[in-house]
């Protein structure tokens, strides 16, 4: 399932972020979005995640394809490892957790709480539950933060494997990850800042 | 939807504060109301239906603001609201989770807090009743409220502020059914009342509260 | 095409109302002088309220445009959830606190006539209960426009407030008869009686009624400007920011 995205303009709160963003993503294929802090990586994630309604543009791609990791983990530290990802697999209506534990390596963890693990661990974690998730599409914000070299290794194989399987991903990422059939899309390119087109306070009032 | 109740369930025990929290606010607050009014026993029986009722009304509110609350600040309901499940659906498991952490739990221990205030006996079966039937219409109320006021840092006397009126008339009907029945005159139709706010709550209010959550995460 | 919702472009409906304002403000004016000093001093008392009655021209008027307040907010409401017009929103916003000021006003009348008729300054009666939990309802929905930063979430939520608080403002109405039937006479105005207070009062009291709806129409009006110059102030700054 290809994702497509035609002349998009996304919005957070009152103002205009970006417009313009037009791009495509094939099955097996990464996005890697670059754009200095506060350039709407962000915001165009949250679009395409569905939680954000865009302005303007479309997003054409399957119902339910899409799968998104936030910069907040979205863990409950009370609940073990294995508890937190069951949770998510019976969420998705998913039953296998084994093989997002292998991919992460969480096996020796999996009882722990997620309360008491580590920055890393939890990222680890909440990167696991895309596997979980089933869906083609990762739409990923700053999947990297708090991981070490060996982890991050983990998680370019992981996205590897995904790409490998014919899913896709987009990535908002400073680093490099040396994934395969991966484009870059500066969004630079699309920052439009400005007040939303259709806020009829932005026109004068005589 | 399932995992979502069972992990709600969950996190009440893990937490501690989930089941036992409200309890003991609804037995405190029991036990103060003697020493606000005096030990006289039949001043007591007579104000007692009201106060179960309050007290039962007050735990619940005691837990609304973290019925959303915990989920908005560590993410989790960004990524719930991007998986399978509709947020009206999520809102409804939610005031069921809610109802059963909190309502049921009250349901269970009001007789025994009855018998503190001197409820005339014949009071004791529709307190149950009404109770049972009246709570999940406070915790389906209180599920929307928390959903209005979910975005909003410290909404916690804010959420009361818009609950407490939307509360009225289930606590009307509901003490009114206890007063009646220990009083032994007709008490059924406050009952069914109570019932029909309780059903019409749940039916319309999921639907208002997702709309409320979707606003809230845009 | 000339149809209403031109009028919910802010800056046509700044110009209309700049034109209206005058007018209504005027005819509030005038209407409230006659009916009040009508009213006030050219009725006879009551053969059994005494003087005490004339309260009822400034009583039943904002009473009556109290619950109104709350319709218009319910109108606007579902204007703005259907047909998302900033002005509809807003004026929905303005209405709350003159809404409120009005059902405070019912009260406080109330109880200053309350006293000396039924010698309590309140009374848990089915009427007057519902004026407090009215002004418990303006006050959460006032409450909650404060709290919220972003304006259309704002206005979203609040709508969804106003929607669900008036079906259980309509319950509770009801379940306050259920619960207590109450001193207060029956309603002074209705449509379904013949008039059922005599026309020496009704004259004055129907002017005063159109003096109090013209006063809540132009206070309206007036507040709506300025949520909207302040909204308009709010895109200046942002622009500004913005660059």
């Amino acid at each position: 399932m290809t994702l497509r995205v035609v002349d998009l303009a996304c919005a957070r709160g009152p103002a205009q972020i970006l417009a313009g963003v037009t791009f495509a993503v094939a099955p097996g294929e990464a996005l890697i979005l670059r754009g200095a802090n506060g350039s709407g990586k962000t915001t165009l994630l949250r679009t395409l995640a569905g939680l954000t309604p865009p302005l303007a543009g479309e997003i054409i791609t399957a119902p339910d394809a899409i799968a998104y990791a936030a910069h907040a983990d979205g863990l409950k530290s009370q609940l073990s490892v294995g508890e937190n990802l069951a949770f998510w697999a019976g969420v998705f209506g998913t039953k296998d957790t084994s093989a997002a534990i292998d991919a992460f390596h969480l096996g020796p963890l999996l009882d722990r709480r997620a309360g008491e693990m580590s920055a890393g661990q939890k990222r680890r974690l909440s990167l696991a539950r895309l596997l979980v998730t089933g869906r083609p599409i990762w739409c990923l914000d700053e999947p990297t933060v708090s991981l070490d070299a060996e982890n991050v290794a983990r998680f370019a194989a992981a996205v590897t494997a995904h790409l490998g399987m014919g899913g896709s991903a987009i990535i908002a990422t400073h680093i490099d990850l040396g994934l395969p059939m991966a484009q870059t899309l500066d969004i630079t390119q699309f920052v439009a800042k400005r007040i939303r087109a259709d806020d009829p306070f932005a026109e004068a009032m005589g | 939807m399932i995992a979502l109740l069972k992990r709600d369930l969950m996190l009440a025990i893990r937490a501690g504060g989930g089941f036992g929290l409200s309890l003991a606010f609804f037995l405190i607050f029991t036990t103060l109301v003697p020493f606000g009014v005096g030990p006289q026993t039949g001043v007591l029986a007579t104000i007692a239906p009201g106060i179960l009722w309050l007290g039962a009304l007050l735990a619940c509110l005691l837990s609304l603001d973290r019925i959303f609350q915990l989920d908005w600040e560590d993410g989790t309901l960004d990524l719930i609201a991007t998986s399978p499940v509709p947020l009206e659906g999520l809102a409804a498991i939610k005031a069921l989770a809610h109802w059963l952490t909190t309502g049921l739990p009250l349901v269970v221990a009001a007789p025994a807090l009855g018998l503190l205030l001197n409820l005339p006996a014949a009071g004791y079966l529709w307190l149950i009743a009404s109770l049972l039937l009246g709570t999940p219409a406070l915790s389906a109320i209180g599920t929307f409220g928390a959903a209005l006021t979910v975005g909003i840092k410290r909404g916690g006397l804010l959420l009361s502020l818009l609950v407490l009126p939307l509360y009225m008339p289930t606590l009307i009907f509901g003490a009114l059914c206890v007063v009646r029945g220990a009083a032994g005159q007709e008490a059924l139709t406050p009952l069914l009342l109570v019932a029909g706010i309780t059903l019409g709550s749940l039916a319309i209010l999921p639907f208002a509260a997702a709309a409320a959550l979707r606003v809230n995460l845009r | 095409m000339n149809s209403i919702w031109e009028y919910a472009n802010p800056r046509k409906f700044m110009a209309t109302s700049a034109f209206l304002l005058p007018w209504v403000a005027g005819l509030a004016a005038i209407c409230l002088v006659v009916g009040l000093v009508w009213g006030f001093f050219f009725t006879p008392d009551d053969f059994r309220q005494g003087s005490t009655v004339k309260i009822i021209y400034i009583h039943v008027p904002a009473a009556i445009m109290a619950v109104n307040a709350w319709l218009m907010m319910l109108v606007t409401s579902l204007i703005w959830v259907i047909r998302r017009h900033h002005v509809s929103a807003l004026a929905a916003k303005a209405a709350a606190p003159v809404g409120m000021v009005f059902t405070v006003i019912a009260l406080a009348t109330g109880a200053i006539w309350g006293q000396p008729m039924w010698g309590t300054w309140w009374e848990w009666d089915p009427r007057l209960t519902s004026f407090l939990i009215l002004f418990l309802f303006y006050l959460g929905y006032m409450a909650l426009w404060e709290a919220i930063e972003n304006p259309d979430s704002a206005a979203d939520l609040t709508s969804v407030l106003c929607l669900v608080g008036s079906v259980f403002a309509v319950i509770s109405r009801y379940a306050l008869l259920f619960w207590n039937q109450g001193l207060h006479q029956g309603a002074t105005l209705s449509l379904d009686k013949e008039q059922n207070i005599a026309n020496v009062f009704w004259y004055p009291l129907v002017i005063a009624l159109c003096g109090f709806g013209f006063l809540f129409l132009a206070l309206v009006l007036y507040r709506t400007q300025t949520e909207i110059r302040a909204r308009r102030l709010k895109a200046l700054i942002a622009q500004e920011r913005m660059g």
